[in-house]
């Protein structure tokens, strides 16, 4: 039988996902994977919430519980919960009925839906994206109809952020662009903006007409408190803007596999909220028709109880803590091993991810010769380390930074 | 350069210009990017419920949306989900699928679509991914067709699910009708349908309900799949099945394949859009898989990075839940025994409940022909009904269904049947 795609090449392997391939086909004892930002322990163990646990027995003893489709929009007292979650219980948008939310497929399908909207509704089809940044972003809006453009970020030299750089791309945005803003602990530099420049960013975009999207995917994670990792989203919504918020659950619930998340849009007024609602259905009903009901269910069974909720903001700051503390032990034993350059920016960064600055020759030989796996970036994942493992990965470093080239 | 623990610095802070009330004063006069987008219509079918929903009448009953209930008019949770369940909580952990779903549960779907034996399975030639149910695995199928086929249209039966226009048309590839109804028979307009598949141009792509027809339950008899099966290979056409229904169309998943394995015996390489959302109950995990048979294992691992390609930039990886759900069902044999039984007794209620809608509405003394209600097979049942017919059932009798007429027998109870008969009968017997 002649197949009709018989033309149809290889796909490159993703370069995130491959990494954990890569890692899984490795027979090393000493092999470490810092490449998917996936939280794990001390003992390198991926981890279930208690509190999710907690949830999951709440809904399977539920005997009248079903699992009939829910709505296109999705479930909706998670959507509500999770809109206060991200802009604050207080938040004036909500109080008047000013943001519409739909439950997406975790952080991805809430981009992806948001792109698809502003590709046949919005009057700007340009979306810029911040360089570097997660490797899915130009392709979920390129498939969106979006066409992407970069601004500036990241600054090599300083392991910082190129303040400057990144105020002159979006000065030179044409009115109305849409912006993609990592709401906190940026994905891959873990550089995020002081709350300062942040105020510059805001009255810059909003001067322009510009039009923030943010991805927040790291709300609790990146310093360990939920509403300081959401300033920045809730100084743009102060301010009486419209914008749009991409939320995911995969990190800060651990609920990666699960795929929930949400799309919020915030308007001018009820009315706009209620219209945009009813088209963003009409890009989900050909996509998928409903999302899934398990993980939000969970989401929702936690944030609506005080105790559960309080529950997982303990377990939520020992996680950003225990990454904190790694970024400390790898300085330190970066330092202790006299490994030239500086090391600070492993310390200065936030989130899952820091930005090494290794370049990728440098990151070949770790994988070669120390089975050490990150991305050909430089970028490790914080979370795949322990106390037992920082000593090789510093080894690793070490070894790749000062060998003869 | 950001500083690591900055918890508590901003909290309470505001940046903003001017106004107590804490908008920004020159923000007010601008008006929204949004002001000219439109209501959206509401969506056809889960539009019924909703309205189904907000009526206060004790009598009124919901044919519309095809979700099984139970003699009660109640929604089911199988026995083997609830047990699989039981036995997942607390003991997976909630890790990221890979990008094609879980590799378990899609081999244990295939053998279910090409057979537990199939030697496709055996030469490893199927490209397979785990896909968001029913609608996601033709949404995804249909995204690689425009992709690499890009020249192609898809014909689509008349009628069809509605969502099936929506989601080619999403993925931007041009679409045609094929016949299917027929009107005056109330079955299927096979010379008709011949005469369209032999008239498309070679190369055409053909969506194919598997079984059980949505929304008309009219399903080609296996000596019609034949000749269509034939006729589709003499035009070098690309057979594609959306099968929704295996298990509940006739009760045993084996004969409801028939119409694929017929094709597959012939050569055809096709492509297969299989859901859990009805035969195992699993509507709202969104759980089911899309497969696309090839010429040999190197080009299955072609196709299939592809086709991961495509979920990547859509939501990444598929929800692990209802995945869990089903492998733990399908590879445990007492689970899966339990599960066919199961199965069978939605199809057999459903099929108890056509019989007795057809009985009803002859003892009421209709003098029109009811006998396609029990011809047509799975969960609906194509009436005739006009939507003016179908308002008036809607209006003075709370009854809920599609405008096209469309009855879920799933819907149907022994203690509605008579009702529902009833008010058939008030509506039809003047036309």
């Amino acid at each position: 039988m002649d197949s009709v795609f018989s033309h149809v090449v290889q796909a490159p392997e993703d370069p995130i996902l491959g990494v954990t391939v890569a890692y899984n086909k490795d027979n090393s004892p000493a092999k470490l994977n810092l490449g998917v930002g996936a939280y794990r322990t001390e003992e390198g163990k991926p981890v279930v919430l208690d509190v999710v646990r907690k949830a999951e027995q709440i809904l399977v003893s539920d005997s009248k519980r079903v699992k009939e489709y829910l709505p296109i929009v999705g479930l909706a007292e998670f959507n509500k919960l999770s809109a206060k979650l991200i802009l604050g219980a207080d938040s004036p948008a909500i109080q008047e009925n000013r943001v519409t939310t739909v439950q997406c497929l975790s952080g991805t399908g809430s981009l992806r839906v948001g792109g698809e909207f502003l590709g046949r509704h919005y009057h700007e089809r340009t979306i810029y994206i911040p360089q570097p940044t997660w490797g899915n972003h130009p392709k979920v809006f390129t498939l969106a109809g979006l066409s992407v453009k970069y601004y500036r970020y990241y600054d090599p030299s300083t392991r910082g952020l190129d303040f400057q750089g990144l105020l002159e791309d979006l000065s030179s945005a044409p009115s109305g662009a849409v912006v993609l803003l990592h709401a906190c602990a940026h994905n891959p530099t873990g550089v995020d903006p002081t709350p300062e420049q942040w105020e510059q960013i805001r009255q810059l975009i909003r001067s322009k007409q510009l039009l923030p999207f943010f991805d927040s995917a790291y709300q609790g994670f990146a310093s360990g408190s939920l509403d300081a990792d959401a300033q920045s989203v809730r100084s743009f919504v102060a301010d009486g803007g419209e914008c749009l918020v991409a939320q995911s659950y995969a990190k800060n619930m651990g609920l990666y596999g699960e795929r929930v998340g949400a799309l919020s849009i915030v308007c001018k007024s009820a009315d706009v909220a209620s219209r945009v609602e009813s088209q963003l259905k009409l890009v989900i009903r050909p996509m998928y028709s409903n999302p899934p009901i398990h993980g939000a269910s969970i989401v929702a069974t936690i944030l609506k109880d005080s105790d559960m909720y309080h529950a997982w903001t303990i377990e939520l700051k020992a996680m950003a803590d225990r990454i904190i503390s790694m970024r400390h032990q790898l300085f330190e034993a970066l330092k202790a091993r006299g490994t030239p350059g500086d090391w600070s920016h492993i310390i200065k960064q936030i989130g899952m991810f820091t930005f090494t600055g290794l370049n990728s020759e440098q990151v070949a030989f770790m994988t070669k010769e120390y089975h050490i796996y990150l991305t050909s970036d430089g970028r490790i994942s914080m979370a795949g380390l322990s106390s037992k493992t920082v000593p090789h990965l510093a080894d690793a470093i070490h070894a790749a930074v000062t060998k003869a080239s | 350069m950001a500083m690591a623990g900055r918890s508590g610095l901003v909290a309470g802070r505001r940046f903003f210009l001017g106004g107590s009330s804490g908008s920004c004063t020159w923000m007010r006069g601008l008006s929204s990017w949004w002001k000219n987008v439109e209501p959206a219509p509401k969506d056809p079918i889960l539009g019924v419920t909703e309205a189904f929903l907000s009526d206060p009448s004790p009598d009124k009953v919901n044919v519309g949306v095809g979700a099984y209930r139970d003699d009660n008019g109640k929604p089911v949770v199988l026995e083997c989900v609830r047990e699989a369940e039981r036995r997942i909580a607390g003991s997976a952990n909630m890790e990221y699928l890979p990008m094609g779903g879980s590799v378990k549960m899609v081999e244990e779907t295939l053998k279910l679509a090409y057979g537990e034996d199939s030697v496709f399975l055996k030469d490893k030639r199927v490209a397979a991914v785990q896909a968001l149910s029913g609608t996601g695995a033709c949404r995804l199928f249909a995204d690689f067709q425009r992709r690499f086929r890009p020249e192609s249209q898809i014909y689509i039966p008349v009628p069809t699910w509605a969502n099936h226009h929506n989601i080619w048309r999403d993925a931007h590839v041009p679409q045609q009708t094929y016949h299917y109804y027929h009107a005056e028979s109330r079955g299927l307009d096979f010379s008709a349908l011949m005469d369209d598949v032999k008239n498309a141009p070679n190369g055409s792509f053909f969506l194919l309900h598997a079984c059980a027809h949505n929304p008309t339950g009219v399903d080609p008899t296996e000596e019609q799949w034949r000749e269509i099966s034939q006729l589709i290979k003499a035009k070098g056409h690309f057979p594609f099945f959306d099968m929704a229904y295996q298990g509940f169309a006739s009760g045993d998943p084996e004969r409801d394949a028939k119409s694929i394995r017929i094709f597959l015996e012939d050569g055809h390489a096709i492509g297969i859009a299989q859901s859990y959302a009805k035969n195992m109950g699993l509507y709202g995990q969104r759980v089911g898989c899309l497969s696309v048979l090839c010429e040999d294992e190197k080009q299955a691992v072609v196709v299939k990075s592809q086709l991961q390609q495509l979920a990547r930039p859509m939501y990444s990886n598929p929800p692990l839940h209802g995945a869990l759900i089903v492998t733990t069902i399908l590879s445990d044999p007492d689970l899966k025994q339990l599960w066919l039984k199961e199965v069978k007794m939605m199809a057999d209620r459903i099929i108890g409940m056509r019989a007795a809608l057809r009985e009803n509405l002859e003892n009421l003394g209709s003098t029109l022909s009811w006998k396609h209600i029990t011809n047509q097979i799975g969960m609906f049942c194509y009436s005739g009904m006009t939507p003016e017919q179908v308002d008036r059932l809607t209006k003075e009798f709370h009854i809920y269904m599609t405008r096209n007429g469309r009855i879920s027998m799933a819907g149907v109870t022994t203690g509605n049947v008579g009702y529902l008969a009833n008010a058939i009968h008030e509506v039809t017997k003047s036309g």
